[in-house]
């Protein structure tokens, strides 16, 4: 009995959520689109966290006001515009593509082509060297050793 | 040319190497502020209790002189580490300090002034949820902005100013400033 009480409260127990339900907007629809935003925008504070994630205060500060604006009709976009011009770049968990980001988003492509460039040369020319059969033919004397000597084994 | 051919991933490591080593020795709180070069907020603060005929601070007040914006909280740590440098820079006489007391209530803010020292010339009270310190893109406290005399941001100091920071920093930028 005390075990299946103790497996019930397990399973009914809710992920503990930063964004406590008194900062919530009572249009789910609405609520929703601050919290996708929320897990979009990096706290300042613990850096590795989204705002959303976070309990430090700045990071709810930020959450009210993401809510509020979502509130009065601004778009996700509009309000991501927001905390950008006030952050900067380093406050999106994705950063953006553009032309000072190129390297970041396609640097592993380019290293992994070149990986598979280098990769596929070394290979290549490994087949090539173990793969082509480099004796010489057979002399005369030689064929004739060898016939005799598979004729001796026949017998 | 083969040879060098092999050298290649031992050139490569030695790139990424250095860029690791450049990165053990940066701070990750200092983050480069979007807001230098850009015209201090819109903001209308109120006073702080107590302070005599301090009025808070707005976005005029930060024109016609170079000036320091400094963002404090009584419930900040390093802002205590902070202060008594603060009040040398007033006693310095060379640039007035303005305070934005920040996520705080103003009775304590102003207590707290009381206790370390009051080195600002004026103090505006940002209370939760702080919109002007957000617009300030401020990441915590303490914070010290340098403000130029057309009210435009030039420098952002993440951390405590002290002694090195105002030599090797604040004051050289001052100075370029107010030329």
């Amino acid at each position: 009995m005390k075990r299946l009480a103790i497996a019930l409260m397990l399973l009914t127990a809710a992920p503990a959520w930063a964004a406590d339900p008194s900062e919530m907007l009572k249009d789910p629809v609405l609520e929703k689109k601050a919290e996708d935003l929320g897990h979009e925008l990096r706290c300042l504070v613990c850096q590795n966290e989204s705002i959303e994630d976070s309990n430090a205060d700045l990071a709810r500060d930020l959450r009210v006001i993401v809510r509020e604006r979502i509130a009065k009709g601004e778009t996700p976009d509009q309000v991501k515009q927001y905390v950008v011009d006030r952050y900067g770049d380093y406050v999106l968990l994705k950063p953006p593509f553009k032309v000072t980001t190129l390297v970041l988003w396609l640097g592993p492509f380019a290293l992994l082509l070149l990986g598979g460039f280098a990769a596929f040369a070394v290979f290549r020319r490994r087949g090539t060297a173990a793969g082509q059969p480099q004796a010489a033919p057979l002399s005369a004397e030689e064929k004739r050793r060898l016939d005799a000597m598979l004729k001796d084994n026949g017998q | 040319m083969r040879r060098l051919l092999y050298l290649a991933p031992v050139a490569l490591f030695g790139v990424l190497a250095l860029f690791f080593l450049k990165g053990l020795t940066m701070n990750p709180r200092d983050i480069p502020s979007v807001l230098i070069n850009r015209p201090v907020p819109e903001m209308n603060l109120a006073p702080l209790p107590g302070r005599g005929e301090d009025t808070g601070l707005a976005t005029a007040d930060l024109k016609g002189r170079v000036s320091l914006v400094n963002i404090y909280g009584s419930w900040c740590i390093a802002c205590v580490q902070e202060h008594p440098f603060l009040v040398k820079i007033k006693q310095m006489g060379i640039v007035p300090i303005h305070g934005i007391d920040w996520r705080d209530d103003p009775a304590e803010g102003a207590k707290w002034l009381k206790k370390h020292g009051d080195p600002y010339d004026r103090v505006g009270v940002d209370p939760a949820p702080g919109r002007t310190a957000i617009d300030f893109g401020v990441t915590g406290a303490p914070e010290t902005f340098v403000v130029d005399k057309a009210g435009i941001i030039r420098y952002k100091h993440i951390g405590p100013v002290n002694q090195d920071v105002w030599d090797n920093t604040l004051l050289p930028i001052i100075k370029e400033l107010s030329k």
